[in-house]
């Protein structure tokens, strides 16, 4: 596989939009899937789909070997010391909902502080207001930068005795500004304080390794890295899986059910009640074949010289104003045009083949910071090319020419 | 051209200079709208008086062009009807934009008419069609409110 033709490996990439190339430039929203992906659902189905973990029947025993041999690959993909550190969840929002509600029935109380950023997506603020109305926790928000970063001393600022846990995005949905979460982890190392990290944007586009990095939680999204939809990862640390309650009751994840008395099973099952996404499972462990095929390095500097590219030359146009300037920066361009609404960029760009994202990208708390109710999202995949960011410079200009400014 | 139709010269203008911007003076009805998808928000203030006449009619708001200009040619073409006319004239701007037919609208001058029609374009683009609706909707139920 050559990086460079990898649209190839798209099936979705053979039709056209209005009439032109679909240039999708909506990774960060979703990712388009590849072939191998796709192939696996329908042979999963096809030739060895059965409920997993609870029947003895031969099918029973392909599905279940093939879906636990994907929490393997996850495992060693993400460098997880343990395989029952890794939870399939229905997608990165209800892995962070997970540790909300179970971390936060344990150990968060009145009064206690969880830090946030103001950079979040609302998946990792509105699980932890819920704990704050429930239990009368605190929210304090480390704030973003005039580049659109969270620097380290603003967290460290934060940070009181009564900090129970710190939950922050790897790389930001909207100024695409990478957090240093090393340096978050080893800021609290000898506090007993917990970093849950909300890999969604991370994941697709960064090396993990989750011994190295240390964090306590780790939340993934698999639909954004190229996977099947409905589908999430919660990396949790040994020492939390094993003492943390769990999340939602139902079949599969119990131990003993007597009338007056339930105990539980294990993680990762503990957490894992009622029948899973099987298909989803199975077709990821093509996602990472897929990733790690190219190598995520590759896929990391093949994305580095579009968006840099694109940058550069969305930089050159006079009307366009580029949201953040971070150091270090991954896959993401948020922009807007003086006088178009970024919902009229999107309809207009859409007539190009343009696929992008307007709004607040649910982080209604930085534009409300910045004051912009609302921004044009272009995001890189690694299908993206130069040619792309050509096309959505031109589409660019052409929403001037129709709104004749 | 698909995109030409949405983006009418009538709602580039009304877009860019939106009428009646800003709550009118002594309003005694109003209400408001969001879209939490995309952010929009309008906020529709009517002058009503005990005749069920509407005498002044005004929106504040932001969004994009179709937003803008729907609510702007909403209150150029409203101010000064009565309730049961701007209700009728609502109803059938909504069935027009959601059922695609044709509607009659006797009541309203050529220009009116012109106006009013512009925004069907969004028939042809399903994502946009409640940014052209927000507006006719928070009417709706500012006619309802109470009386200030």
């Amino acid at each position: 596989m050559d990086i460079k033709n990898i649209k190839t490996e798209f099936p979705i990439f053979q039709q056209k939009i209005k009439d032109k190339p679909l240039v999708y430039l909506d990774s960060a929203n979703s990712s388009q899937k590849p072939k191998q992906v796709i192939d696996r659902l329908s042979s999963f189905y096809q030739t060895e789909y059965s409920n997993i973990g609870r029947s003895v029947h031969s099918l029973a025993v392909k599905a279940t070997n093939r879906f636990e041999e994907t929490r393997d690959i996850v495992k060693n993909y993400i460098n997880a010391k343990h395989r029952e550190e890794i939870i399939f969840t229905k997608g990165a929002t209800e892995s962070i909902n997970l540790v909300a509600s179970s971390f936060g029935e344990s150990f968060i109380n009145k009064d206690d502080e969880i830090i946030v950023s103001e950079l979040e997506h609302h998946s990792n603020y509105v699980p932890w207001h819920f704990l704050r109305k429930k239990k009368g926790a605190i929210i304090k928000f480390a704030q973003v930068n005039i580049n659109g970063e969270i620097e380290i001393d603003e967290i460290k600022k934060l940070i009181t005795n009564k900090t129970k846990i710190i939950a922050i995005t790897h790389l930001s949905n909207v100024t695409g500004a990478i957090v240093p979460i090393k340096k978050i982890v080893d800021l609290v190392k000898s506090k007993n304080i917990a970093v849950l990290v909300d890999g969604t944007q991370g994941a697709p586009h960064l090396q993990i390794d989750m011994q190295e990095l240390g964090c306590d939680f780790y939340a993934i999204s698999c639909h954004k890295m190229y996977g099947p939809n409905g589908l999430g990862i919660l990396y949790a640390k040994k020492k939390w899986v094993d003492i943390l309650p769990p999340y939602q009751g139902g079949g599969g994840m119990i131990n003993e059910v007597k009338k007056d008395e339930i105990t539980f099973a294990d993680s990762p099952t503990k957490f894992e009640a009622g029948t899973l996404q099987t298909a989803e499972v199975v077709a990821f462990s093509e996602s990472i074949n897929f990733i790690k095929k190219l190598g995520i390095k590759n896929i990391l500097n093949h994305e580095s010289e579009i968006l840099e590219y694109g940058l550069e030359k969305l930089k050159k146009n006079n009307s366009v104003n580029i949201i953040g300037d971070p150091k270090e920066r991954g896959s993401i361009i948020c922009f807007t045009i003086k006088g178009i609404h970024p919902h009229d960029i999107a309809t207009i760009l859409d007539d190009d083949g343009v696929a992008i994202r307007a709004g607040h990208h649910c982080c209604q708390i930085f534009h409300d910071k910045i004051g912009v109710a609302a921004t044009a999202r272009a995001s890189i995949g690694v299908y993206n090319t130069k040619e792309d960011m050509d096309i959505l410079c031109k589409a660019v200009e052409n929403c001037k020419k129709v709104f004749q400014i | 051209m698909e995109l030409k139709e949405l983006y009418q010269e009538i709602i580039l203008d009304h877009g860019k200079n939106p009428r009646n911007k800003g709550a009118c003076k002594n309003y005694s009805h109003d209400a408001q709208g969001h879209n939490p998808l995309c952010g929009d928000k309008v906020h529709i203030f009517a002058k009503i008086d005990n005749d069920k006449n509407i005498l002044d009619l005004s929106f504040e708001g932001e969004g994009c062009a179709i937003s803008l200009a729907s609510a702007s040619i909403l209150t150029d073409t409203l101010k000064g009807k009565d309730l049961t006319l701007t209700k009728s004239i609502t109803k059938s701007f909504l069935d027009m934009i959601k059922s695609k037919t044709k509607i009659s609208l006797n009541s309203l001058t050529e220009d009116q008419k012109t106006t009013i029609k512009s925004l069907s374009g969004v028939q042809e683009f399903p994502m946009r069609v409640k940014c052209a609706t927000m507006a006719w909707h928070t009417l709706l139920s500012a006619i309802e409110s109470k009386d200030k």
